[in-house]
């Protein structure tokens, strides 16, 4: 192992998304908001969501966090933009089978497979999945809520 | 030049002697723990492979082995830190539970609603909580001496902050998150003239400077073994001896009694009076090794040796374009904490891993450290005596590597 695989996970995907996260912004009427922590490390960030019925009509994030967490989030705000409630599971559950190293079709993820390389550094996952376990947090609850990741 | 013959010294550290992600091993991690030399593992495996038994209780010869062993250890501890009785050294897990006995059993007993603990803004969770846990039970308060941006206390108003109501300042002696030096002995001789008592945190001096707690004049001095090349799970409580003696115990249990009845129970004499059960006693006779070890290189070359690292290793960091030094007191020791711009500190620390360099990313058990400087954490090396100038170097390259990987 060496810079090879640290190109794996700092892909220029996560390189530009953390440069310039998309949907990093307030959402004011948003109907959902989850705020996510990982106190080892100092990320902290906020998901809004905006359900209309069953679908995500817009989701947006607020924070701060390494490379990895940033352009998780950005990445996941992408995603999930106008998926359905449904979806939206099964793509959280593939995000994070495939952070585990569980087999799942690469397809199911489109664009999300660039987040792959974390599942070589264990230490990193929690920071790639913090903002999806905040996301399903506001998807649970009508109210503002915390998650740690630790 | 450093007087230690590092060479040697490594071969004694067999940790150190390895390949992660196929670079040698580059160890800048010992603010958080410290590597441990053959002489301390092999002081305890042979306790256990020869001397195994409980201590202060059997007649027979293992059992007064152990006990000589053990008591050994209290002694080079005592002098490790130039302490007058032997009476006067608790062994605890470390510095954190001595911490904690201190809070709870000279503090509490003779604290009110009201009254005052003083700490420093620079403080580790570890000198934090245990007050502010004691001021949650009495409805004490929690004063705060403040720091200023280079990461020195401010001691502006510091005879202010040492009140009538203040039952005790607790002031770390080295900063983990910033290696900051403390003018601990001018701190006290103030608080002294308020009849206020001192504890000193010395859990990250005690590796890196000769420690005089008699010079010092602090009335409780804490550290633990792990930080100075010994086991986890060890450490030592200095107190007074009068102080001590007025002490209530802090658990109960066997060893820490003369007597027991369902009536009444008579409390051990110093210093076992504060250690209830069976002891870490590998972990005690691992601590006496580690001092042993240190005492024959020579604290004060170690010193020497830590300082020169420092020096460079801030020249060369602070040179690099885009890099910031976090803590720049005119007095440090062995931490050299920085950011690197544009890149958040766990990335920092994920790159210099696959280097094979082992530095600390985060926020130290510091959070007050790094709420203070507006970051969330910062990358950390920290320095012990058997790391070498060309370690330096990877870790400068290991800057750069993160530099080129996020231009």
């Amino acid at each position: 192992m060496s810079s090879a695989d640290l190109r794996d996970l700092y892909q220029q995907v996560i390189m530009d998304h953390n440069k310039k996260p998309r949907n990093f912004r307030e959402m004011g009427n948003a109907n959902h908001l989850a705020h996510g922590n990982n106190p080892l490390c100092g990320d902290a960030l906020v998901v809004f969501v905006k359900l209309d019925g069953d679908v995500i009509e817009d989701v947006s994030f607020q924070g701060s966090g390494c490379a990895i967490s940033v352009a998780s989030a950005s990445l996941m705000t992408e995603a999930l933009k106008g998926k359905t409630l449904t979806e939206a599971e099964t793509l959280y559950e593939s995000v994070h089978k495939q952070m585990t190293g569980e087999d799942i079709e690469q397809s199911a993820l489109g664009k999300l497979e660039v987040l792959s390389g974390v599942k070589e550094f264990p230490a990193r996952v929690k920071c790639a999945t913090l903002s999806w376990h905040t996301m399903h947090a506001a998807l649970d609850s009508d109210h503002d809520i915390s998650v740690t990741t630790e | 030049m450093s007087k230690l013959d590092l060479h040697t010294i490594r071969t004694d550290f067999p940790i150190l002697d390895q390949q992660v992600n196929g670079y040698p091993l580059v160890y800048l991690d010992n603010a958080a723990t410290s590597q441990k030399p053959i002489q301390v593992i092999d002081a305890v495996a042979n306790y256990y492979r020869k001397d195994n038994a409980n201590v202060h209780r059997g007649v027979h010869r293992l059992s007064q082995r152990a006990t000589d062993a053990y008591e050994g250890a209290r002694e080079k501890v005592r002098g490790f830190v130039n302490v007058r009785s032997d009476k006067e050294i608790i062994f605890v897990r470390g510095a954190t539970e001595a911490i904690n006995l201190v809070a709870q059993s000279f503090v509490r007993p003779q604290i009110q609603a009201g009254d005052e603990i003083l700490i420093s803004h620079m403080e580790h969770h570890a000198n934090i909580v245990p007050w502010q846990m004691l001021c949650e039970q009495t409805g004490a308060q929690l004063k705060v001496i403040p720091m200023t941006k280079v990461g020195e206390l401010d001691l502006s108003n510091f005879d202010d902050l040492l009140t009538t109501k203040t039952k005790i300042m607790a002031i770390g002696h080295v900063s983990n998150a910033l290696g900051t030096i403390n003018p601990v002995k001018e701190m006290i001789v103030k608080a002294h003239a308020k009849n206020i008592p001192v504890l000193v945190d010395g859990a990250q001096a005690v590796p890196h400077m000769v420690v005089d707690v008699q010079d010092l004049d602090c009335d409780f001095y804490v550290f633990s073994g792990h930080k100075m090349f010994a086991p986890t799970g060890i450490g030592a409580l200095f107190g007074k001896q009068e102080l001590l003696e007025e002490m209530p115990p802090w658990q109960g249990g066997g060893d820490m009694i003369l007597s027991v009845s369902f009536e009444h129970t008579q409390y051990n004499e110093l210093p076992y009076k504060f250690e209830a059960g069976t002891p870490n006693i590998s972990g005690a006779i691992g601590m006496g090794a580690a001092i042993d070890y240190m005492q024959n290189l020579g604290i004060a070359n170690l010193a020497q040796h830590e300082h020169d690292l420092l020096i460079t290793a801030t020249e060369k960091v602070s040179a690099i374009e885009g890099v910031r030094i976090i803590g720049t007191a005119k007095e440090k020791a062995s931490v050299l904490s920085f950011m690197i711009e544009g890149v958040h500190p766990h990335d920092v620390g994920t790159i210099f891993d696959q280097q094979g360099v082992a530095i600390r990313t985060g926020h130290h058990c510091a959070q007050p450290v790094m709420q203070f400087y507006g970051i969330p954490a910062t990358a950390r090396a920290s320095f012990a005596f058997y790391n070498t100038m060309d370690e330096i170097d990877d870790l400068v390259a290991g800057i750069k590597k993160v530099q080129e990987l996020f231009a």
